[in-house]
């Protein structure tokens, strides 16, 4: 017996002219691990509040069809009912961590179905054993770190031991650390307990090596659904937006695409195309910009929080104009503060910031920019076609009604505005971690606007892959000071965390980090017109 | 300001005694008003506050309460006209008109200022020093809905605080004059709602919708009343009694109107010494307490 079940399930928000999921129909048994793949609106998320209930009876709208949840019609039990049997994270840790402490944040869904105390206690230790929190169990829950809310929420979905557990997009706010812990732990969950898991996620390369169906998504219609390296192939043949750095690689190489760095690299290594891991880089970074007036200069620059921790140590850099720059370094290195920095939004404690304009700064929430009542009046309409906002009907929109990208570029294109006068010119533009929850299409949309600026610009990030395709220039914090400082190949190719997939498929070889440099490093090894694999 | 387990005998004591200490505490500001005694109660919250491990809280606390408890005294100099004894004459004011500020006025609005203090101290008190979800806890039988808002209220507040500091932020990242208040203003409540949603649809899932009352069966290992809880409950009601007591037998008698009546007499200052006695000496008991 299926654990969910839809059955011809569309479904359309309230006020909206096109359902947002149409005639989806599809099993998921027990204990399977289920990956939802498609791109920002694909349906994704609608699809797994169809499951848990709160499509319609959270969101109205109109429902068609037959949602069955552990032999429960959703038509006739809510989301409290179904919660007995549905577990549900959600992308943002902050809003679905309700209470104070742990321990009550564990306690809350079984203190809803009127468990008694002593089961309540039970499950509470048991949850929290099996999600490695048990010893957060008496802390506050403000004072924990965004991986840390994650998973007490994910405690909180798994207490009352649901059959099924709905993700939506869990690692898009965490790190990169945070986020493969988070998976690493949702696949021992689902070795553990019997629980079937469907998981929604842009970062498919993360979660496809272990997922035992891929399910894609396009316009609110399943448009595939087969195993990962079926998936896979059918992605680099029909959605390449979809396809993964190590499907890409493979795919252009002429083999059946891999789910997972471990898996590509075997079928390399059993068609004679791995290549030895050698000198990390040998590639020229070319020349960089060494000008006599940077855009950008940190003068020994030193942030220290009073009575706490030393943030920026005596950072030292200078950013030429025209320079792309990727700051990249674990959480707490000092990337953002040190674009708070630049953009005068902090003062040094020591050290003297320098810029040869004005600083634009991104941050991370591009919605805390939009004040308007329209997006022609957040910017002026050069600033807006130079983000490709300039669709006259896209500038009469209520800008929250955008989509996460467009509202991405509205943010952009406020803080590029040239208010202060031709005169005074931009002269580097930074953004906080502008990739966060962005599907791949929508990064290289960014990328390839970033490359288009005129202006030097700086990015705090952890994704290595926006990293190769846009920055020229790589710095590595840690503790508060850069640790490295060299060209992407040379940053990104020889480790494992700070790398692209290709490049740790590839070992690092030949300082390769994008699927078609890895095809072409790759491919120069075979004999033209020799089968792969022969 | 958030609840933050600590040792002490406060943090020790059970949610509902700490409820019932600080709401005695709060009670007796309300009842009394004789200076005397509205300075023994001040300096009983400031000495549990730093007797429980939370003076920096309480510190913060007072921080934001003194101005608007100078506000209040302020407020209350101008306006009321009562009070023979008129220390400055301000003249023809705009809106207050001929304005006298009387001592008896000043010495009034002084007892409500620190009254005012003296709540949010309390308030405060309670933030820092009783486990919110214990009290909701003791509350969901009752009414677990209203219960279940006031402590996701406690919870939200860091949470916006966080918000607005970050839409601060991005405002002074705006080019070009800042935005107006109606706009910000706007925007600020967009991004309220939005978050607001968010916890509704958070707690949905959690089966909110369908809480039921929590079963009474199977109940876990009750726990017995510690010297704490006991010390602290004697404590509340000592200090009720207190104040209802000084009240009705006239102890510390105060009146402002028509001229200054505030005599410190040998039973007010008993009363006094007997409220912060009450008020701290449970705290004297660490027996048990981790340091």
């Amino acid at each position: 017996m299926s654990v969910l079940s839809l059955d011809n399930v569309t479904y359309t928000y309230p006020g909206a002219v096109a359902p947002a999921i149409a005639d989806v129909t599809l099993e998921i048994g027990p204990g399977e691990l289920v990956v939802l793949a498609g791109a920002s609106g694909s349906g994704k998320s609608t699809l797994l509040r169809a499951a848990n209930g709160l499509a319609p009876h959270f969101y109205g709208g109109v429902f068609a069809g037959r949602a069955t949840v552990a032999g429960m019609d959703t038509r006739d039990h809510g989301p409290g009912a179904l919660a007995a049997a549905v577990g549900t994270l959600f992308q943002d840790p902050e809003t679905q961590v309700v209470m104070g402490t742990v321990r009550a944040e564990l306690a809350l869904p079984l203190e809803n179905q009127g468990e008694a105390p002593t089961a309540v206690a039970r499950a509470v230790e048991e949850a929290a054993l099996a999600l490695g929190i048990a010893h957060l169990l008496d802390r506050p829950t403000a004072e924990l770190s965004g991986g840390e809310l994650q998973r007490v929420a994910l405690g909180a979905a798994l207490a009352g031991q649901p059959k099924l557990i709905l993700l939506d997009e869990p690692t898009s706010q965490l790190d990169p650390v945070a986020g493969d812990e988070l998976i690493a732990l949702l696949r021992r969950l689902n070795e553990d307990f019997d629980a079937a898991i469907v998981i929604a996620e842009h970062r498919l390369e993360r979660c496809l090596a272990f997922a035992d169906r891929t399910i894609a998504m396009r316009g609110g219609r399943v448009v595939c659904d087969a195993a990962p390296a079926e998936f896979l192939a059918w992605a680099c043949a029909s959605a390449p937006e979809l396809a993964t750095p190590g499907g890409r690689l493979l795919a252009g190489l002429g083999l059946e695409p891999a789910a997972g760095v471990k898996a590509a690299r075997a079928a390399l290594r059993s068609h004679g195309l791995l290549p030895d891991a050698g000198e990390p880089d040998v590639r020229d970074p070319g020349p960089r910009s060494r000008r006599p007036e940077p855009a950008l200069r940190f003068d020994r620059v030193w942030h220290e929080i009073d009575r706490g921790p030393v943030v920026l140590r005596g950072v030292s850099l200078e950013i030429g104009p025209g320079e792309r720059v990727a700051l990249m370094g674990r959480n707490g290195a000092g990337k953002s503060t040190l674009l708070r920095h630049a953009a005068g939004l902090m003062r040094p404690t020591r050290g003297k910031v320098r810029s040869a304009g004005r600083v634009a700064l991104l941050l991370q929430n591009p919605a805390d920019y939009l004040v308007g009542e329209h997006v022609r009046q957040e910017a002026s309409a050069s600033a807006l076609a130079t983000v490709g906002l300039g669709d006259p009907a896209l500038r009469e929109r209520h800008p929250r009604d955008l989509s996460g990208g467009e509202k991405q570029r509205l943010a952009l294109a406020i803080v590029l505005d040239g208010a202060g006068g031709p005169s005074y010119k931009t002269a580097v533009v930074c953004l906080d971690e502008p990739t966060r929850g962005m599907d791949r299409r929508r990064k290289d949309e960014l990328a390839a606007l970033l490359c288009e600026l005129d202006a030097a610009v700086v990015v705090a990030t952890h994704d290595p892959e926006f990293v190769a395709a846009f920055a020229n220039r790589v710095i590595l914090l840690a503790d508060g000071a850069p640790i490295a400082d060299g060209s992407p190949h040379e940053i990104l190719a020889g480790g494992t965390y700070f790398a692209t997939e290709t490049a740790r498929i590839l070992g690092g070889a030949g300082g390769v980090l994008l699927p078609d440099e890895g095809v072409a490093l790759v491919g120069g090894s075979i004999t033209p017109g020799a089968e792969v694999g022969a | 300001m958030i609840y933050r387990r600590r040792a002490s005998p406060l943090h020790a004591a059970r949610a509902g005694v700490g409820c019932a200490y600080c709401a005695a505490l709060a009670l007796a500001v309300l009842l009394l008003s004789a200076p005397i005694l509205l300075g023994a109660l001040v300096i009983s919250i400031a000495g549990a506050a730093v007797f429980a491990g939370v003076g920096r809280e309480i510190r913060r606390a007072a921080l934001f309460a003194l101005p608007l408890g100078l506000l209040v005294m302020a407020v209350n100099m101008l306006v009321a006209q009562s009070g023979l004894t008129v220390i400055a004459r301000l003249g023809d004011l705009p809106v207050f008109g001929q304005t006298d500020v009387t001592l008896e006025a000043t010495v009034y609005g002084a007892v409500l200022g620190v009254r005012a203090v003296a709540l949010i101290l309390c308030g405060a008190l309670y933030t820092a020093a009783v486990d919110p979800d214990e009290v909701l806890a003791l509350f969901r039988r009752f009414s677990f809905h209203s219960a279940l808002t006031a402590t996701l209220a406690t919870r939200m507040v860091p949470v916006l605080a966080r918000d607005a500091r970050r839409l601060a932020e991005a405002q002074r990242c705006r080019p070009g004059p800042p935005p107006s208040r109606a706009r910000l203003m706007r925007a600020t409540t967009a991004g309220v709602l939005d978050r607001a949603l968010d916890v509704a649809a958070a707690l949905e899932v959690r089966g909110y919708g369908a809480a039921r009352r929590p079963a009474r069966r199977g109940s876990r290992v009750r726990r017995p009343y510690s010297r704490h809880d006991l010390a602290f409950a004697a404590s509340a009601v000592a200090l009720v009694g207190l104040a209802i007591g000084a009240r009705v037998a006239g102890l510390a008698p105060f009146s402002s109107d028509p001229s200054l009546y505030a005599p410190v007499r040998a039973g007010g200052a008993a009363v006094a010494v007997a409220i912060v006695l009450s008020a701290l000496l449970p705290f004297a008991d660490r027996r048990g307490i981790e340091r």
